[in-house]
C-alpha cells in the first residue's frame, strides 16, 4: 500500500540556504493494510521528517513516496485533498494539536467542512456518535468544551475519531502516547491496536521500544537520518543484529529486570 | 534515620479554594537510601519535593513536619530555611537543564553558585573537576555556553553543581524524562554513582516512570491524588505490588516482549479526581475495582509487611 | 456559562461548520460585554468619536472663524475658552477630533493591512519569498521616514487630511510586517497547523482562520499602536507645519498653541483640550486591547 523507496530530505539552512543539513538519507520500507510499521529512534533519528513527508506536510528531496502505487509528492489540490481522504496523522503534543481559540469539536467541524458538506445535521450527528464510539469516548464528556478542560487521553482519542470520519487507510501516528500517562497511554494503544485488525495500515513513529514492540510487525530503527535496523518486530527485537539496536535495548528500563541482567543476556548472544 | 516527614499537608490557593495537593503523607527515608517516588502527573509527587526545600508563592503549608537527622526543618520559613538549602538538601528541579543561563559560561554558573553560599570557588575547585571526571565529562565544560551542551550533558552537570557540597538529601525531579532513551541510563546510573561515592547521603528520585525508578531505586513510593497509596522496597513493589492502583498502574505499563496479541493490557478506566474539592475516603475509590463500603473511610497507610506500607482496607 | 440551546447546538459537532462559529463568536461577546477593561475603554473611545461625529452638526461650520472675545477662558458661550485670536476652541477641539480620528483610523487600517499581509505570506510561506519580503520590509523600516515625510510633504503643493492619512500609512507597516511574520513563524509550527492541512484548507483559509485568530488581540493592538502612531505622527508633521494645509486637526491646536506662546500666556484652555483629547483617545484604546486579551483567551476568563 505505502512504499517509501531512498527516501531522503535535505535542509538548507542559513541565509539563502546556503549550507545543508541531511535529516533523513535513504530509507525505504513498505507498511501493507492491516499492518504496523514501527519507526524507533531517538531525538534528531529523522523518524518525525519520515512521518511528515508521508502526509506531505514536508517535502521529499529525494526518493519516491508512492500510496497505492500514485506518487504521493505530485499531488496537488483536490488530488491532495482525496488522499488525506485516505491518509492522515495524530501528532505528539494533544494540546498542540488544537487550535486554543477554538472549542476541540471543531476538528470534526473542519472534517464536515472540507469532505461531507451535503451531510445532513442528523446524518452527521449520527456519523460523529459512530466514531466516537470506535475511540470509546462518550459524546457528552467531550463534545463542546474548550481542549483545556480535556485530558490528554481524551484530546488523542478525539483526534483519532477525526481520523475515522474519513475513509482513512493509514495513520501516521507520531509519539501519540508519550505525553500521556501511564495508566491511559495502554488504552490509547489497544485502540491503535483494534485499527490495525479492522485493516488499517498505521505508522508508528515512538522512541519507546517497548510500545513500538507492543504493537508493531514490523520495525524500522532509525539513527541520525539513516536505518540501522529493519526487519520483522519479533528479530530485530528478539536477535538484534546493529550495535546500535543492541545499545538501545540495553537502556530501555525494564520492569521485572534490571539492566544488569539485561546486559548480561545480550552479551550472551 | 536520614529524613522523617510526618503528616505533610501543603495547599495550592487558588482563587477557588484550596488544592489539596499533598494531603497528609507519613515516611521516611534512611541513610543511604534512594527512594523511587512514582506517580501520574497530578499525584503531588513534584509539591512533595518542593515542599522539603523550598515552598513557592501559592503553596501553603498546613500541617506536618519534616526532620532531617533528627534536626526540623523550617521549610515554610522562606529565610531560616536559606541555611539548609544545597548544603543539607538540594533540589535538582524538573527543566533545570533549559534553566542554566545561556548567557553565562558553565564555570562562572559554578562559581557564582558557590559563592553566594559563602565558600570560596577555589576550595572546592579540585574536587568540581574530579566529579566532573567521575560522571564523563571534560574539565573544558566550564569554559563552554550551556547551549554547546548536550541533554546529557548539561542534566549530569545540574547533577554535579546540585551535590558539589555533599547535601545529605538530593531530591531529583524528572531528572531523566526529556533524555533520549541510552542518555537517560547514563543519568540514572549517575545518580547511584553519586550516592555510592558519598556526594549524597540519600536521594528521592521523583518520576513519572516506574520502569526507571525500578531499575535504581531501594525503595519505591507510589502516590495518588495527594495521597501516599504504597511504599515498599523496589522488587517487592514491582512484584508484590499490594495496592490496586500500583497493581493496575504496573500491569498497565508495556514491556519488551510483551505484545498486543499476546497479553492485551488495559489501562485503568476513569480519571483521578480533582484536588480542590477532594472526596473524602479513599480517593481511588471511584476507579478501583476492589472498591467497597468501607473505602468512604480513608484507609490509614500503614505496615503490611515489613517495610512495606500500604493505604488500602483490603490489603495485609 | 451558555445558554440551553446553544448548547444544544453545539452538542452537535459541527453543524454546517457554521454554528460553532456563531456560537464561538456569541460567547465571545458574552464575556466582552462583561469586561469592565474592554467596556470602559470602548466607551471613552467612543464618547469622544461621538463628540468628534455629532458635535460639528451643532457649532460652527467654520472652526477657523473669529466669533468671540480674544484669549478668553471656559465661559458659557465658549465652552473651552477662545483662543488668543478669538476663534472658539471648543469648535476647533470638535472638529479636529474628527480629523484625528480619520487620519488614525485610515493611516491605521492601511498600515496594519500591508504589515498583515506581508508579515503572514512570509512567515507563512517562508524560504525565498520570506527573504525577499524580509528585504523590503528591512529597507522600508530603515529609512529615515520623518526625512522623507518631510520631503513628500514639502513636495505636495495641497495637502489635505487624506493625504497624511495615505503617508503615514505607507511609511509605518514595517514593524508590523516584523511581528507578524515572526509570530505566525511560531503558529505555523504548530500541530494544529498541520492538522488543517491534513484537512484539505487552503492556505488562505488556515492563514485567516487559524492563524489569525491566534493573533487577534495582537493584531487589535497592532491596530492600537498603529492608530496611536499615527494620531502622534500626524501631531508631529502639525507641528511642524507639514500638516494639512487647511481644516483644523488637534495636532494643529497644538501647534497653534505652542506658536502664539499659550503656554507662556497661561491660556491652558488652548492646549489642554488637544493633548489630553490624543492621551485619552490612545490610553482608552490601550486599557481596551488588554480587555480584549481576556476576551479572546478562554483561559485568562477562569480566574
Amino acid at each position: 500500500m505505502l512504499r517509501l523507496e531512498g527516501v531522503s530530505k535535505v535542509y538548507r539552512v542559513g541565509a539563502f540556504g546556503g549550507r545543508k543539513r541531511d535529516a533523513v538519507r535513504d530509507v525505504s520500507f513498505t507498511l501493507g493494510a492491516g499492518e504496523v510499521v514501527s519507526l524507533i529512534g531517538e531525538s534528531g533519528s529523522g523518524k518525525t521528517t519520515i512521518g511528515r513527508m508521508i502526509l506531505r506536510l514536508t517535502p521529499v528531496s529525494a526518493g519516491t513516496i508512492t500510496l497505492d502505487g500514485q506518487d504521493v509528492s505530485a499531488l496537488r489540490g483536490s488530488r491532495l485533498k482525496s488522499f488525506y481522504r485516505k491518509v492522515q496523522g495524530v501528532f505528539q503534543d494533544p494540546f498542540s494539536s488544537y487550535n486554543p481559540v477554538f472549542k476541540a469539536d471543531r476538528v470534526f467541524a473542519m472534517i464536515r467542512s472540507a469532505y461531507f458538506p451535503g451531510v445532513s445535521d442528523s446524518d452527521w450527528r449520527a456519523k460523529v456518535a459512530e466514531s466516537l464510539a470506535a475511540v470509546r469516548l462518550r459524546p457528552d464528556a467531550v463534545l463542546d468544551k474548550y481542549p483545556h478542560q480535556l485530558s490528554g487521553g481524551q484530546l488523542q482519542r478525539l483526534l483519532i475519531a477525526r481520523a475515522l470520519l474519513l475513509d482513512i487507510r493509514l495513520l501516521v501516528a507520531d509519539e501519540v502516547i508519550s505525553m500521556l500517562d501511564a495508566s491511559t497511554r495502554i488504552d490509547v494503544l489497544n485502540l491503535l491496536g483494534d485499527l490495525k485488525e479492522r485493516g488499517l495500515g498505521i505508522l508508528f513513529i515512538t522512541h519507546d521500544l517497548a510500545l513500538g514492540n507492543y504493537l508493531s510487525d514490523q520495525t524500522v530503527i532509525l539513527r541520525g537520518g539513516e536505518v540501522v535496523e529493519q526487519g520483522p518486530t519479533a528479530d530485530v527485537f528478539g536477535s538484534p543484529q546493529h550495535p546500535y539496536t543492541r545499545q538501545l535495548l540495553a537502556s530501555v528500563p525494564q520492569l521485572h529486570k534490571k539492566w544488569s541482567e539485561v546486559d548480561a543476556e545480550l552479551a550472551q548472544r | 534515620m536520614s529524613l522523617t516527614v510526618t503528616g505533610l499537608a501543603v495547599y495550592y490557593r487558588t482563587l477557588r479554594g484550596d488544592v489539596r495537593a499533598l494531603d497528609g503523607v507519613t515516611f521516611a527515608v534512611a541513610d543511604g537510601e534512594i527512594m523511587g517516588l512514582a506517580g501520574e502527573s497530578g499525584c503531588g509527587k513534584t509539591t512533595l519535593g518542593k515542599s522539603l526545600i523550598r515552598l513557592d508563592g501559592r503553596m501553603r503549608h498546613v500541617a506536618g513536619t519534616v526532620e532531617l537527622d533528627g534536626a526540623e526543618l523550617p521549610i515554610s520559613d522562606n529565610v531560616r530555611m536559606n541555611r539548609f538549602r544545597f548544603t543539607e538538601v538540594s533540589l535538582i528541579p524538573q527543566y533545570a537543564m533549559s534553566a542554566l543561563n545561556p548567557t553565562r559560561k558553565i564555570g562562572k554558573l559554578t562559581r557564582d553558585l558557590v559563592e553566594s553560599r559563602g565558600i570560596r570557588f577555589a576550595s572546592v575547585r579540585a574536587e568540581l573537576q574530579r566529579r566532573l571526571e567521575l560522571v564523563g565529562l571534560d574539565a573544558d565544560v566550564l569554559r563552554r555556553y550551556p547551549i554547546e551542551l548536550s541533554g546529557g550533558m548539561k542534566q549530569r552537570m545540574v547533577m554535579v553543581l546540585s551535590t558539589l557540597l555533599n547535601p545529605a538529601l538530593l531530591i531529583a525531579d524528572e531528572v531523566t524524562s526529556a533524555l533520549d532513551v541510552s542518555t537517560q541510563r547514563a543519568v540514572a546510573e549517575a545518580l547511584v554513582g553519586f550516592r555510592d561515592h558519598g556526594f549524597v547521603r540519600s536521594m528521592i528520585v521523583i518520576t513519572h516512570d516506574v520502569s526507571l525508578v525500578y531499575q535504581i531505586a531501594d525503595t519505591i513510593m507510589v502516590m495518588y491524588a495527594g495521597k501516599l497509596a504504597e511504599k515498599a522496597p523496589a522488587e517487592a513493589l514491582v512484584g508484590s505490588p499490594l495496592h490496586p492502583y500500583t497493581q493496575l498502574l504496573i500491569s498497565a505499563l508495556p514491556e519488551v516482549g510483551v505484545r498486543y496479541e499476546g497479553k492485551r493490557l488495559s489501562g485503568i478506566a476513569g480519571s483521578p479526581p480533582s484536588l480542590l474539592n477532594a472526596p473524602t475516603g479513599c480517593r481511588f475509590r471511584d476507579r478501583c475495582p476492589l472498591a467497597f463500603d468501607k473505602c468512604a473511610e480513608e484507609p490509614p497507610f500503614v505496615e503490611v509487611e515489613k517495610d512495606h506500607f500500604v493505604a488500602c482496607w483490603k490489603a495485609g | 456559562m451558555s445558554t440551553p440551546d446553544e448548547r444544544k447546538a453545539a452538542a452537535v459537532p459541527g453543524v454546517g461548520a457554521v454554528s460553532t462559529v456563531v456560537s464561538a463568536r456569541r460567547e465571545s461577546l458574552y464575556f466582552a460585554l462583561r469586561n469592565r477593561k474592554l467596556v470602559g475603554g470602548l466607551a471613552v473611545v467612543l464618547l469622544f468619536l461621538g463628540t468628534g461625529l455629532i458635535a460639528p452638526l451643532f457649532t460652527a461650520a467654520n472652526p477657523l472663524d473669529y466669533v468671540g472675545p480674544r484669549g478668553e477662558g471656559p465661559s458659557a458661550d465658549y465652552w473651552f475658552g477662545t483662543t488668543i485670536f478669538g476663534q472658539d476652541v471648543f469648535n476647533q477641539f470638535v472638529h479636529g477630533l474628527r480629523g484625528t480620528f480619520f487620519v488614525g483610523f485610515f493611516a491605521g487600517l492601511l498600515a496594519g493591512v500591508i504589515g498583515m499581509l506581508i508579515g503572514f505570506v512570509a512567515g507563512y510561506r517562508g524560504g525565498m519569498l520570506d527573504e525577499i519580503l524580509n528585504m523590503f520590509t528591512n529597507i522600508v523600516l530603515a529609512l529615515p521616514v520623518l526625512a522623507v515625510l518631510l520631503i513628500i510633504a514639502a513636495y505636495l503643493e495641497v495637502r489635505d487630511i487624506q493625504v497624511q492619512a495615505l503617508i503615514i500609512g505607507l511609511f509605518s507597516w514595517p514593524w508590523v510586517a516584523r511581528a507578524v511574520r515572526a509570530q505566525t513563524m511560531s503558529l505555523r509550527s504548530r500541530d494544529f497547523v498541520d492538522l488543517a492541512r491534513l484537512s484539505g484548507a487552503p492556505v488562505r483559509r488556515i492563514i485567516l482562520r487559524e492563524i489569525a485568530p491566534n493573533m487577534a488581540s495582537y493584531l487589535f493592538m497592532v491596530f492600537i499602536l498603529l492608530f496611536g502612531g499615527s494620531v502622534l505622527f500626524a501631531a508631529t508633521l502639525d507641528f511642524i507645519g507639514l500638516g494639512p494645509t487647511e481644516g483644523i486637526s488637534l495636532g494643529l491646536m497644538l501647534r497653534n498653541a505652542v506658536t502664539w506662546t499659550a503656554l507662556q500666556l497661561g491660556m491652558w484652555w488652548w492646549f489642554v483640550p488637544p493633548g489630553l483629547g490624543i492621551t485619552a483617545i490612545v490610553g482608552a484604546l490601550y486599557i481596551m486591547n488588554v480587555g480584549l486579551d481576556e476576551v479572546f483567551n478562554p483561559r485568562l476568563r477562569e480566574t
